[in-house]
């Protein structure tokens, strides 16, 4: 129960990096990020080429990871949602939009990468046991990093210009616009931000888990469960969210045989939005 | 009326008894009828301003629905069909209850999430549904009789001809009802709910109300299909029917057009024409379909239809509803303020 337990702690950090990254895109631009998933996949398969196939360093590959997943995001947000917010009469077409980069990207990796499952040789090998505990040190080199890019992820929101711009464009955008900040820049850096946040998630758990191009359909639904659960658009709540999925999974998967524990799971969600519709943290007004 | 009386002729009559030997053509307006009857359900929802991207769900619950009883309890098909589609919009009707007091986002993502729960349940009713094996071999609708009177003969086998009678049945009398149900006091209700949560209930319409209705109806449509589907392909996986599938439904619906009834109808048809005709580069499908979302989304954001049916010509509001009401221009004055 205390291994389930620890493994809960250990997979929600990870899951609170992807849960933060959606968060964000959604605080900031409104836009619910379809592609999520898909962004993480292909930080997973950057990690494989990089660290896997070409044995660079790993921490170089995460980096890299950032880089093409950030340039993704550029591109994205310059070329196809600034241009469906600006012209939208319906509220829909910007999530109609982002379903479409999804499958846009899930069918650009299945032609690049083929269908079969990858994997990528651990980092440590070593296994630390504390306590009748088993932790494999891969699995603490994830949980380390993903500690530390949450605290830099926090501290750059709350203590820097554009961290204070991008809370702010999450608040009100026309007042943000009326004090001066260039609000195309300040979202596009969000979604950038947003889509390599996924893509170091993807890169970090690549560690754990199998590489493959429908990874991204599973984790954008996880996403969607933290965010429900921890409310949309607020950092806190992602974070929470993803602890809590984190937990709910390990301790389901461990407790109940087979595919039910996401039934249970999404009964669950279903449960915590009836008591508090806009998840435990949301604000009203997404 | 002169259109629909041409199109009308064409679908019931010129097509049929001009492919009738060729099963391939056939097929494929079958696939595109049961598709523009789920694709329907889903339009209903986006009339009162909600994405529903759980339809799947209810497809393959309608589907499972009549596997079950035609293959347990040997019902007749006939009988399947509407319980399919009753079982299916009393399903959604109790899970809209709580969902659908949602705003926006929650509700959208939740529905996804709903879609992978139906496959879940199905892969999990051992007894019931056979898990993962699914169920195969479902029997051919039989003879509609009333007293010893045969109304409808019994389907052979590798008749696709009377299948194609069928789908075509049904989507004409799904696409009436709509289309009556569009233009009633009911169907102004719905579409006010899509402009304004606050200010529909403020007029006195029951906001709850008219939202379950329109979901019932989409659920219940999605019933039918799925029965519609699982007596065609006789056979049903608790795979059959994805999250792509869901989002399938809802491109059909906005390729069309999201204010015109007619709008599913022709996503579907033209999309799955076009899926067959480029089945050389199958590969490249998922990936076509979603350049043609992005596109469409980035340059026609209102559909095809939009293109025939402009809006200045009929006084349209700012969201292509004949309305144009003062909230409507209210909306365009602060916008135009504020960009």
């Amino acid at each position: 129960m205390a291994q389930m337990i620890v493994n809960g702690i250990m997979l929600g950090m990870s899951y609170a990096l992807i849960a933060l990254g959606l968060t964000l895109i959604f605080g900031i631009m409104n836009i619910v990020n379809f592609a999520h998933g898909q962004m993480y996949m292909l930080g997973s398969f950057i990690v494989y080429y990089f660290y896997g196939i070409y044995h660079w360093n790993f921490f170089f590959a995460l980096f890299m990871c950032i880089v093409v997943l950030a340039l993704i995001g550029v591109i994205f947000e310059r070329f196809f949602f600034r241009r469906i917010i600006k012209l939208s009469t319906r509220a829909e077409s910007s999530m109609l939009l982002a379903i479409g980069t999804a499958l846009l990207l899930e069918n650009v990796a299945l032609l690049s990468f083929g269908e079969k499952n990858r994997g990528v040789p651990p980092i440590d090998n070593r296994i630390y046991a504390i306590l009748n505990i088993h932790i494999p040190g891969n699995r603490l080199v994830v949980f380390t990093v993903s500690i530390v890019l949450i605290a830099a992820l926090l501290l750059f929101i709350r203590y820097t210009k554009y961290g204070l711009a991008m809370r702010a464009l999450a608040q009100d955008k026309e007042v943000t616009y009326l004090m001066g900040v260039n609000i195309n820049r300040i979202s596009m850096m969000g979604f950038a931000m947003g889509a390599s946040l996924a893509g170091v998630a993807g890169g970090l758990l690549a560690l754990i888990f199998p590489i493959f191009f429908g990874s991204g359909a599973n984790v954008s639904i996880k996403s969607f469960i933290m965010i429900m659960i921890g409310g949309a658009g607020v950092v806190p709540g992602a974070i929470i969210g993803g602890f809590i999925l984190g937990m709910l999974e390990s301790i389901g998967y461990g407790l109940i045989p087979g595919s039910v524990t996401y039934l249970i799971i999404i009964f669950a969600v279903i449960l915590v939005l009836i008591i508090r519709p806009l998840g435990i943290m949301g604000k009203p007004g997404y | 009326m002169l259109a629909i009386g041409v199109i009308g002729l064409l679908y019931l009559v010129i097509y049929p008894i001009l492919f009738r030997q060729q099963n391939y053509l056939l097929n494929i307006v079958i696939t595109s009828s049961i598709l523009s009857v789920i694709s329907l359900g889903v339009w209903l929802v986006f009339v009162i301003g909600r994405i529903n991207i759980g339809q799947a769900a209810f497809v393959l619950l309608g589907a499972y629905v009549t596997a079950i009883l035609t293959i347990r309890l040997n019902l007749s098909f006939w009988l399947c069909l509407p319980i399919s589609g009753l079982v299916a919009g009393l399903i959604g009707f109790l899970i809209g209850i709580p969902i659908l007091r949602l705003k926006g986002v929650y509700f959208d993502m939740l529905t996804l999430c709903l879609t992978e729960a139906a496959m879940l349940v199905m892969l999990n009713l051992g007894g019931l549904t056979q898990g993962a094996r699914g169920i195969m071999n479902i029997p051919l609708p039989g003879a509609l009789k009333m007293g010893t009177l045969i109304v409808i003969p019994a389907f052979r086998p590798g008749d696709y001809l009377s299948f194609y009678y069928l789908s075509a049945v049904i989507l004409i009398l799904t696409l009436m009802a709509l289309w009556r149900l569009n233009n009633s006091r009911v169907g102004w209700n719905l579409r006010t709910l899509r402009q304004s949560d606050t200010l529909a209930p403020s007029c006195g319409i029951d906001i709850v109300r008219y939202r379950l209705i329109a979901y019932t109806i989409c659920c219940f449509l999605g019933g039918i299909g799925g029965s519609l589907f699982v007596v065609y392909v006789q056979s049903i996986f608790p795979t059959s029917f994805k999250v792509i599938d869901s989002i399938y439904y809802m491109l059909y619906c906005f390729l069309g057009g999201l204010n015109y009834i007619l709008g599913p109808i022709l996503g579907a048809f033209l999309l799955t024409f076009t899926f067959e005709g480029l089945r050389v580069i199958q590969k490249y499908q998922e990936g076509i379909y979603a350049c043609l979302m992005i596109i469409f989304m980035l340059w026609l954001p209102n559909g095809l239809l939009s293109l025939r049916f402009r809006r200045g010509a009929h006084k349209k509001g700012s969201d292509g509803t004949r309305s144009g009401t003062i909230l409507d221009r209210i909306r365009q004055f602060v916008k135009q303020q504020t960009r």
